[in-house]
């Protein structure tokens, strides 16, 4: 290819046609943003434009004085040479896979996305392209996750025990999306939720963007001394094991995430429970996600993403990596992306009240 | 299976170890008797022989899943554990079914290993689609014989003591030695009358912690009795019925390997059981560790070897004296049986080494001492008398069961320590799946670093993760799962002995290599050279 529609640069993903930065790591003259997430989404560029769903969300993350532009999912827009649209990409509240076309040629940056149900947000759109960029933070073969039934019915089942056993339970999730997304699905009539303080401004968020999510106290309004005994605690994971969590106690503590599919992983954080969970696709879905693109070029960004690249290469497509600041699920790191990383420490944001 | 399985998951999902004996209780009070014997052999560790081989294992699960060889790998190296890896692996199961663990092992699991292989692959296949995630990890820990959840054996003993009403000292007798996983064995554990008539059995081994204050904190020297700390295999010597049976502290039956001792134990009278050290003996000296192995590893004993490696049992204690189990009675008091039983007519408390009732009984001298500083004196000649320190043991203390703290204290001489350079680096299991957490140490020699000693443990989590990142940056090249790692990172690596080995690539073997620190300030030209480690093993001391 001789000039590539987007190519990464050391501010982030660039399309020189269009002129503009998708997901941009470095402050820019104009970023197209695919979600809210602070990997994603960065302070300090003059003009950003995402999905409408999203619009709330990024202000939120980005500050009031943002120049925030928005525009409907599938909305077609002209930046210069180049035609551009959003699509749903199912990851969190206003995700959005981006459609950039050049004189015939489309390419999709899909941003982070899953192909499961989410009642928190529009499902993924599959969008047919030339070249597919997508992230592999779960492409390994061990990773594939349980239906949303399955799921639920398990921590339904953990809350419920704990609640006769006269404990707190504690479910740790990431404060933007996961934790909604849980919350639209655990059975409310076992007890009253209660939140962190990260976890209930982005609830806010939510309900002023129209997602009816069920109702929770912050546990920060409650008197000194309450009691939480048989309620569930939604909270971001930094504030595991800390004084903070002490007026919960006696608690059960489980952590949602994709890494919890694996033993040792959840064994190494001293974690009691663990629900595999995520955003993320796992790797059926990704494969699913290329083949449904229908792309011969297929670029992989952030997680296994060798693994994924050789794979699909054996199947004859074209695929190699792409290298890029995101960090995937939870706290994971760039590059060559371990469940170990999940390890480090938290976004600035999470830091527990 | 299925309830089995829960027990494994509340195991496992747990850190509180009152919580793992309160689930285990309940598993053991609501269990089949068939049922809770496999548990309780599962549990204490005790495994199949594995059942169907690794790599057909492998295979099986390639075929299933539809996996290239590579992507297996990359799956089993990101997840560390091969039960776990097919697990995850396995798609979907179509049915469930919930057969009784006894049936499991015995008429399903047990059974593959006379099968050929297309009927293995078969049943595997089978099995594996009616179970869940969790139960064919259970079930794939069972074949694979790998079947590690983190519970003690003491922490087993309590929870079958909790379930049965039965004290703990009894249940902890009742599962040493060896025994079959049958409903009869189960019932047995469970009864309330405890005059056990098995000849074979040992006692419980008592343990010690090692001491990490100063020897003062002890209170009055005076209340203490000290002697050495024997380097040999801690072993119990058991004579009852006319019969000889010699355990070691893994509970295998060591008897045929000495049988210079089978000889002299039937001067013992019947209803004797002996705690010490067997050693490499000569001329009233201790023979290094690795002579001593040659009597355990060597298929058959030969006379020459008989002859060149002589043992003898370091007693230091008597647990069951005329047929009476005298643990309870205060360590001085076993002392007074055991001088009187091995060396009739010598003073209770006598520094006497050789026993005279056979020369191979030799009772462990106690140390005669008036002051911690006078015993710390003495700690630092156990180099030259090639034993690794001290052991302190409360004169009025009962023999226990299992490391407890309080009553027994080893009190080791300082370890070795060298500075070497990380040149390999593996991944870890288990819980340090994904990390690189096991790493090959080189010394120089000639310019170049020779691989010295493998070392797992010593790093904190931070540091841990610090050379894992390391590693992930600076691999030079990739054997299988080895990586080798650009020379660079200094640790202080500590061991309990060094020996010569032609075996070993340097020359020389290690014994308990663990890293003591990173050495973060050391460049690594000044690691140590393989000269200076050949040094130490001519009595050097540690550095």
């Amino acid at each position: 290819m001789a000039s590539r529609l987007i190519h990464t640069t050391d501010k982030g993903l660039y399309c020189e046609a269009g002129d503009f930065y998708i997901d941009p790591w470095r402050p820019v003259e104009r970023a197209i943003v695919t979600h809210a997430h602070s990997d994603h989404a960065r302070w300090g560029s003059s003009k950003y434009l995402c999905s409408k769903p999203g619009a709330n969300v990024l202000r939120h993350r980005i500050g009031a004085d943002a120049q925030i532009e928005s525009i409907a999912y599938g909305e077609k827009i002209r930046l210069n040479d180049t035609t551009v649209s959003l699509h749903p990409a199912g990851h969190i509240l206003g995700s959005s896979q981006i459609r950039v076309e050049r004189d015939g040629e489309v390419w999709v940056v899909s941003g982070d996305y899953k192909l499961d149900p989410d009642p928190t947000c529009q499902p993924y759109e599959p969008v047919k392209c030339h070249t597919f960029i997508t992230e592999s933070t779960f492409g390994l073969p061990i990773y594939t996750w349980q239906t949303n039934d399955e799921l639920f019915t398990d921590i339904n089942a953990w809350w419920e025990k704990n609640k006769k056993d006269g404990k707190t339970s504690l479910l740790l999730a990431y404060a933007l999306g996961k934790a909604q997304r849980l919350l639209m699905g655990v059975d409310t009539s076992i007890g009253p939720i209660y939140t962190h303080g990260a976890v209930e401004s982005l609830n806010q968020v939510y309900l002023q963007s129209g997602v009816a999510l069920p109702e929770t106290k912050r546990l920060s309004s409650m008197p000194r001394g309450s009691k939480f005994a048989g309620a569930l605690v939604l909270a971001p994971p930094s504030a595991y094991g800390t004084p903070w969590q002490r007026q919960l106690n006696p608690v059960s503590a489980a952590f949602a995430s994709g890494w919890m599919r694996v033993r040792g992983i959840r064994r190494r954080r001293s974690l009691d429970k663990g629900f595999p969970v995520s955003d993320h696709c796992d790797w059926p879905s990704l494969l699913k996600a290329v083949h449904l693109s229908g792309a011969e070029n297929v670029l992989v960004t952030h997680g296994y993403s060798q693994i994924l690249v050789r794979y699909l290469q054996e199947q004859g497509l074209n695929a190699d990596t792409l290298s890029t600041q995101y960090e995937g699920e939870e706290e994971t790191s760039s590059g060559e992306s371990s469940p170990a990383d999940s390890l480090s420490e938290p976004a600035a944001d999470e830091v527990p009240e | 299976m299925k309830h089995f399985t829960r027990l494994f998951v509340a195991l496992d999902e747990t850190t509180k170890t009152s919580e793992k004996v309160k689930v285990m209780s309940e598993y053991f009070s609501t269990c089949s008797a068939a049922d809770g014997a496999w548990a309780v052999y599962l549990l204490t560790g005790r495994k199949l022989r594995q059942l169907v081989p690794s790599a057909r294992l492998h295979q099986c699960v390639k075929e299933l899943a539809g996996l290239c060889d590579w992507l297996f790998a990359e799956s089993y190296d990101a997840v560390g554990d091969l039960a776990e890896t097919i697990a995850l692996l396995l798609p979907p199961a179509h049915s469930s079914s919930d057969v009784p663990l006894r049936e499991w092992v015995e008429e399903r699991l047990m059974p593959l290993r006379t099968k050929s292989e297309d009927e293995q692959k078969a049943l595997l296949s089978a099995y594996w689609d009616e179970l869940s995630t969790s139960e064919r990890l259970v079930m794939n820990k069972i074949i694979t014989g790998s079947f590690r959840i983190g519970v003690s054996q003491l922490l087993v003993i309590k929870g079958l003591s909790k379930a049965s009403g039965v004290d703990e000292s009894t249940i902890a007798h009742r599962l040493m030695g060896d025994w079959s996983p049958t409903e009869e064995f189960f019932t047995q554990l469970f009864a309330s009358d405890t005059q056990d008539a098995d000849v074979s059995r040992p006692y419980p081994f008592y343990l010690a912690y090692p001491l990490e204050q100063e020897p003062e904190a002890l209170g009055n020297v005076g209340d203490w009795l000290a002697e050495w700390k024997w380097d040999g295999i801690r072993s119990q010597l058991i004579r009852r019925q006319g019969k000889t049976f010699i355990w070691s502290r893994g509970e295998e039956l060591i008897s045929e390997r000495f049988p210079e001792l089978l000889e002299a134990s039937q001067q013992l009278p019947d209803g004797t059981v002996l705690d010490g050290e067997i050693l490499a003996w000569a001329e009233g000296e201790v023979l290094p560790f690795n002579l001593l192995q040659k009597r355990i590893t060597r298929k058959s004993l030969s006379k020459k070897l008989l002859q060149e490696i002589p043992v003898a049992l370091m007693v230091y204690d008597i647990l069951e004296h005329e047929g009476v189990d005298v643990r309870s009675l205060t360590m001085r008091e076993r002392r007074r049986l055991l001088v009187q039983l091995l060396s009739p007519g010598a003073l209770d408390d006598a520094p006497s080494c050789r026993g005279q009732l056979n020369p191979i009984f030799r009772v462990s001298p106690n140390l005669l001492v008036s002051s911690w500083q006078e015993l710390a004196e003495s700690r630092t000649t156990s180099r030259d008398l090639k034993v690794e320190g001290l052991m302190l043991k409360r004169a009025d203390s009962a023999y226990g069961v299992g490391r407890r703290k309080g009553d027994w204290w080893k009190w080791k001489v300082n370890p070795f320590s060298i500075d070497a350079v990380l040149i390999y680096a593996q991944r870890g299991h288990g819980k340090r799946a994904s990390l690189y957490t096991d790493y090959t140490f080189g010394v120089w020699h000639e310019g170049r670093l020779v691989p010295v000693a493998k070392a797992y443990s010593g790093l904190d989590d931070a540091e841990i993760r610090q050379v894992d990142a390391f590693i992930r940056q600076n691999t030079l090249e990739k054997f299988g799962p080895v990586r080798t790692v650009k020379p660079e990172l200094v640790f202080e690596i500590a061991f309990e002995g060094i020996q010569h080995s032609p075996r070993h690539k340097s020359g020389i073997a290690v014994r308990f290599p663990r890293i003591a620190r990173w050495r973060t300030d050391k460049p690594m030209e000044e690691a140590d050279s393989l000269q200076t480690l050949s040094a130490l093993i001519d009595g050097g001391a540690a550095s």
